[in-house]
């Protein structure tokens, strides 16, 4: 069927609605998934997995949307995203000698519970944008919903973790939360865009690869509780 | 020259001095190379700046935009490229670093190259890209050094900003939705396109996104409460990548703060937008006068006080309307060759007396005669006191805010512009006078007196000659420049 302009996500078949829902939640489910766990082996198994679910999002949507272009888009995030940053985050990892997190200022139970309550803020901010546009009850206020909540746990990663390797989590999940909203959200939008956004990403994890071994080197420290040299 | 060929010769100049320093890998050609591009680009940028009033022009498949906005912070740009580049050469090699030189100038063209990019990109997702960009190049200047405080604030830097930009890139999604629903799926997102398709935007929706793009590059303007990041950046860099952060990066940001602040007055989003604007503005200035006030390092002091100065042109663009548009561009000049001077002192003072600490340096002037008279004279300048250009620019801002709605932050700007002028001439009075009278006797027989080198004294000089006679003189072709910028970013006008 062919996608109506703009309002994609306003009128589709059931199936590829549930088919929708189902990836954006499981990829907010890894979201808590990281969040609950200490161990930065696992945070590194869910990002990846969440890479995947995007791909096979974008997938979808190239499928029923017909947007052939976003195949493309799916098998380059699905290397990317989903093999080459966890990569280089495992070398960076193995450098480190660290394999958890030893000082958050939260603890995972607690996380968790602060992260369902973020979800339910997005959940009500969303519901009112999708009700202006009278887009209420469809996948559009969900991936609305996906995108400020993981934006908004990647915050709350940032804030309550300070292994230098969970703050680039954090970030990538800010940036997770972004693609999987705008797949849904903005489907037309240009390829180039996409194109240099993934690439953009794959700088951003090199340059903090060699920070993390400047804070290593310089700083003696792989967590962010040392660094506080600089107030005031 | 053609305006597409000058664009081209603005980026490339930069473009081959990474290449040639990075191929070389010598210190002595890197640094010409450097301040050879520098030239080139600001020639250029000075050749553009007609075209830019005649504009706007689109190049290669509208991606590249040359309109008079974006000119002028090309100027401010180019001008503290060269300066730095130039101030480059003197500091560097006093730090004894010559190993790893080629790899600073690579660096630091490159970081010019994206500050240049930016104001000349049409396309917004891409205008992000290019400031993204400039904070990856910049942490790595800002560490350079390799201190444990360097990478410190190397560290903070790239993670608050990064996590912020974010913010900012969810924001033009959101418009970029928003304008699907008019425009179709797929369509180019350029400052235009935007403007035009703000009066059938769902204010609900514009809303949403014009807060998040706002604190998003306000996050990389440094406006309080995001700025966090910017007083370890600016002050653990060597002095000339902080002239650059503060001079040209600050800026190129403030570029899509004030295009945004127009496609909210496209979209008819009322007073909120505005209000909003100038609530930040005028809570940078409170959170930079208290930490002026009580500040113990030197390039600190520098670092708060580009916050405090940011928020002066956020005020500008937020109070709106020809004369506070003409006030903060005007603003935007004036600071960039003021806080370069600043910092360019700092750095000649940390040079002089081997500390960072304000209560370690005293009798500036019998330890570097000439680079201390002209360090104080910017000091008088960035505090906003005549005869200087900056005066003047903040005395138009004033004035723009008591006509429109917001004129009770006209009153809280003007309080605090008077504390952070007594505090921060108060700490320049400790370090050039002391504070005690057998202190005197030291100052006399100074141990550091040191000839500063001529490569850091001729930019202060460059500087503050141009910088005092921008308080004298308000150039008419400036009048004509600010009036057609402000004709296209107070389109739907303050309020």
């Amino acid at each position: 069927m062919a996608p109506v302009p703009g309002i994609f996500a306003a009128h589709l078949p059931p199936l590829a609605d549930a088919v929708f829902s189902l990836l954006a939640i499981t990829s907010l489910l890894l979201a808590f998934v990281m969040l609950g766990s200490r161990w930065l082996s696992e945070y590194m198994i869910a990002f990846a997995a969440q890479s995947w679910l995007i791909a096979l999002l974008s997938a979808a949507i190239a499928f029923y949307g017909d947007y052939p272009e976003l195949y493309g888009i799916a098998i380059l995030t699905a290397f990317f995203r989903g093999l080459v940053l966890p990569y280089l985050l495992s070398r960076i990892l193995r450098r480190l000698n660290v394999d958890r997190e030893l000082h958050e200022r939260l603890a995972p139970s607690s996380s968790l519970v602060v992260g369902a309550l973020l979800v339910v803020f997005a959940f009500a901010v969303s519901t009112h944008l999708g009700q202006s546009l009278g887009l209420a009850g469809t996948v559009a206020v969900l991936a609305l919903t996906v995108m400020l909540s993981m934006k908004l746990i990647g915050f709350l990663m940032l804030m309550v973790r300070s292994e230098v390797i969970s703050q680039v989590l954090a970030i990538l999940v800010l940036e997770n939360g972004i693609f999987l909203g705008s797949q849904i959200l903005v489907p037309g939008m240009p390829l180039l865009l996409e194109l240099v956004i993934l690439f953009d990403l794959l700088v951003v994890v090199a340059c903090f690869g060699v920070l993390v071994r400047y804070l290593v080197v310089h700083a003696g420290t792989s967590s962010t509780l040392g660094l506080r040299r600089l107030i005031g | 020259m053609s305006a597409g060929s000058l664009v081209a010769v603005i980026l490339l100049a930069p473009l081959v001095a990474v290449v040639g320093s990075l191929a070389l890998r010598r210190p002595r050609p890197s640094e010409y190379l450097n301040l050879a591009a520098a030239i080139i680009s600001f020639v250029a940028v000075i050749a553009l700046l007609p075209w830019g009033l005649a504009g706007p022009y689109t190049f290669w498949r509208g991606y590249v935009i040359v309109d008079a906005f974006g000119c002028w912070v090309l100027l401010s740009v180019a001008t503290v490229y060269l300066l730095a580049s130039i101030y480059s050469i003197g500091y560097m090699r006093a730090l004894g670093l010559d190993d790893r030189l080629h790899r600073y100038y690579a660096l630091f063209a490159g970081f010019a190259l994206t500050t240049l990019l930016g104001p000349l990109m049409n396309n917004i997702g891409v205008y992000w890209i290019a400031i993204e960009l400039t904070t990856l190049v910049s942490t790595f200047l800002v560490g350079f050094e390799h201190t444990r405080e360097s990478v410190e604030a190397a560290w903070k830097y790239i993670v608050v900003v990064s996590a912020g930009i974010s913010l900012a890139l969810l924001g033009i999604i959101l418009f970029y939705w928003g304008g699907s629903l008019t425009l179709g799926a797929t369509y180019d997102l350029t400052w235009s396109v935007l403007r035009a398709v703000g009066p059938k935007l769902n204010p609900t929706i514009a809303l949403a996104a014009f807060l998040l793009v706002f604190i998003g590059f306000g996050t990389k303007v440094g406006l309080a409460p995001m700025h966090t990041w910017l007083p370890d950046a600016h002050s653990e860099g060597p002095a000339p990548v902080s002239a650059m952060l503060s001079g040209a990066l600050l800026n190129t940001a403030m570029v899509g703060i004030a295009r945004f602040i127009q496609v909210a007055d496209a979209a008819r989003l009322g007073a909120l937008p505005r209000t909003i604007v100038v609530v930040i503005g005028a809570l940078s200035l409170l959170i930079a006068a208290l930490f002026i006030t009580r500040q113990t390092g030197v390039k600190r002091l520098m670092a708060y006080s580009s916050v405090e100065h940011m928020g002066i042109m956020t005020l500008g663009f937020g109070f709106g309307g020809p004369l506070g548009v003409a006030g903060a561009l005007y603003h935007m000049l004036n600071h960039s060759l003021n806080k370069s001077l600043m910092f360019f002192g700092a750095g000649d003072a940390m040079h002089a007396f081997h500390t960072k600490r304000i209560s370690r340096i005293h009798y500036v002037l019998s330890a570097m005669p000439v680079a201390g008279l002209l360090w104080i004279a910017g000091a008088i300048a960035i505090t906003g006191a005549p005869p200087f250009g900056l005066f003047l620019s903040e005395f138009t801002i004033l004035r723009a805010g008591l006509a429109g709605p917001n004129a009770w932050a006209v009153f809280v700007m003007l309080a605090l512009l008077i504390v952070i002028f007594i505090g921060f001439l108060n700490h320049f009075r400790a370090m050039y006078f002391g504070e005690h009278p057998e202190m005197a006797a030291i100052g006399k027989h100074h141990p550091h007196i040191s000839r500063t080198a001529f490569w850091c004294v001729l930019p202060m000089w460059l500087a503050l000659v141009p910088l005092l006679a921008l308080g004298f003189w308000w150039p008419r072709s400036f009048s004509h420049y600010f009036a057609a910028i402000a004709a296209q970013l107070a389109g739907g006008g303050p309020g």
